[in-house]
């Protein structure tokens, strides 16, 4: 009696290892969105990237396996006014002719509990790095997974607003960078792609 | 000079005619400047203080219905009745236009996704999603609004000046603090 409830457990923790250990490593791009926020005057303002391209490996059942990377077109980016968006490619922003993308790749990744993950990184925007930290969820639906989380920065680390910009009395020093990025599981299981 | 060329208006109806002149007169030439501006922390603060000084003619408006209410204009001086008629519709256009200018800001700022956080504390709602094609349609709104009332002001002015010192009436005395003889 003994032996077979074991074997039963035996059986019921390789059903749910083989249920978990889909690993998720296909991005669908068009699912997914990396955008920001700031405040501008007290404004809570917001925006987003046009273009970026991520890459993953994520197992939830094996968060330190896990690895991310990506990387963000900084001349996509939409502020909400071409008057901004022309603006923040000068050389006292982004400077993007010079230093066209930002990177984060991650270090580690570590679970909080529950849904909760944490990735830690470097974050590589106009020649600097920086190491960044930033909590996430992940949501699985079937073969496809969605993280959502939060990368919080000081724009000045970076050097994103120099001379006259540096002044977080007008555009604040903290940055919210979102991202909202959706996964496949294995190749086989991804939709094909027109 | 007789009596009633000295009733004046209320004391707090000559307060908030004359705080919101002032308001019109900074926000008005502020808006037309800050407008022509390259994009610098300088603009995106006057564009702020432009924005709190259109709130607060807004926020004078309520109050300054209720004096009106409690407190009536004094009877206008006698005068020709095209001029009566014409100061009844240049102050009914007034009324309108100091509602509607502000007002169309206030939904220009949803409109254009730069919310309006009254004097960096009162965060105001959004009247409008953000809309780009919108927003620039508020835009022009707002300009051609605000442009009424700047027309409108000046007329309402030439007015007044003209029976202070044509008529030598006591039209602009009942605008300014006095006392009541």
């Amino acid at each position: 009696m003994k032996s077979l409830s074991r074997w039963f457990l035996y059986g019921l923790i390789w059903v749910s290892s083989v249920a978990n250990s889909a690993e998720l490593s296909q991005v669908q791009h068009d699912k997914s969105s990396v955008s920001f926020g700031y405040k501008q005057m007290g404004v809570a303002m917001d925006g987003k990237f046009r273009k970026f391209v991520a890459k993953l490996n994520f197992d939830p059942s094996k968060p330190a396996a896990a690895n991310a990377q990506i990387d963000i077109d900084l001349a996509s980016i939409d502020t909400g006014t071409s008057e901004g968006d022309e603006e923040v490619a000068g050389k006292q922003w982004f400077n993007s002719k010079a230093f066209p993308s930002a990177k984060f790749v991650s270090t580690s990744v570590k679970s909080l509990g529950a849904d909760r993950f944490e990735v830690a990184g470097k974050l590589s925007i106009k020649g600097k790095s920086v190491d960044a930290i930033a909590p996430f969820t992940f949501k699985p639906q079937g073969n496809v997974g969605a993280f959502d989380g939060t990368l919080l920065i000081k724009r000045l680390d970076f050097a994103i607003g120099e001379g006259p910009w540096a002044d977080v009395s007008t555009v604040a020093n903290e940055v919210q960078i979102k991202f909202h990025i959706v996964a496949n599981a294995a190749p086989a299981a991804a939709a094909p792609k027109k | 000079m007789n009596t009633q060329s000295l009733s004046r208006y209320s004391g707090a109806a000559i307060l908030i005619h004359w705080l919101t002149a002032l308001l019109i007169f900074v926000a008005f030439p502020l808006g037309k400047y800050m407008h022509d501006l390259p994009l610098s922390p300088q603009k995106l603060e006057l564009f702020s203080y432009h924005k709190w000084l259109g709130i607060t003619v807004l926020l004078l408006f309520l109050p300054r219905l209720l004096v009106r209410i409690a407190k009536p204009p004094p009877t206008a001086l006698p005068a020709p009745a095209w001029q009566h008629r014409a100061a009844s519709v240049t102050h009914a256009l007034l009324y309108l236009l100091i509602l509607l200018v502000p007002l169309s800001g206030w939904l220009m700022s949803s409109a254009k996704g730069v919310s309006v956080v009254y004097l960096s504390l009162v965060p105001l709602p959004d009247l409008v999603d953000k809309n780009k094609e919108l927003g620039s349609l508020l835009k022009e709104f707002h300009e051609a609004l605000s442009t009424g009332l700047f027309v409108l002001v000046a007329l309402h002015l030439a007015a007044a000046i003209k029976h202070h010192v044509i008529d030598k009436d006591g039209t602009l005395r009942r605008m300014l603090p006095g006392r009541n003889t």
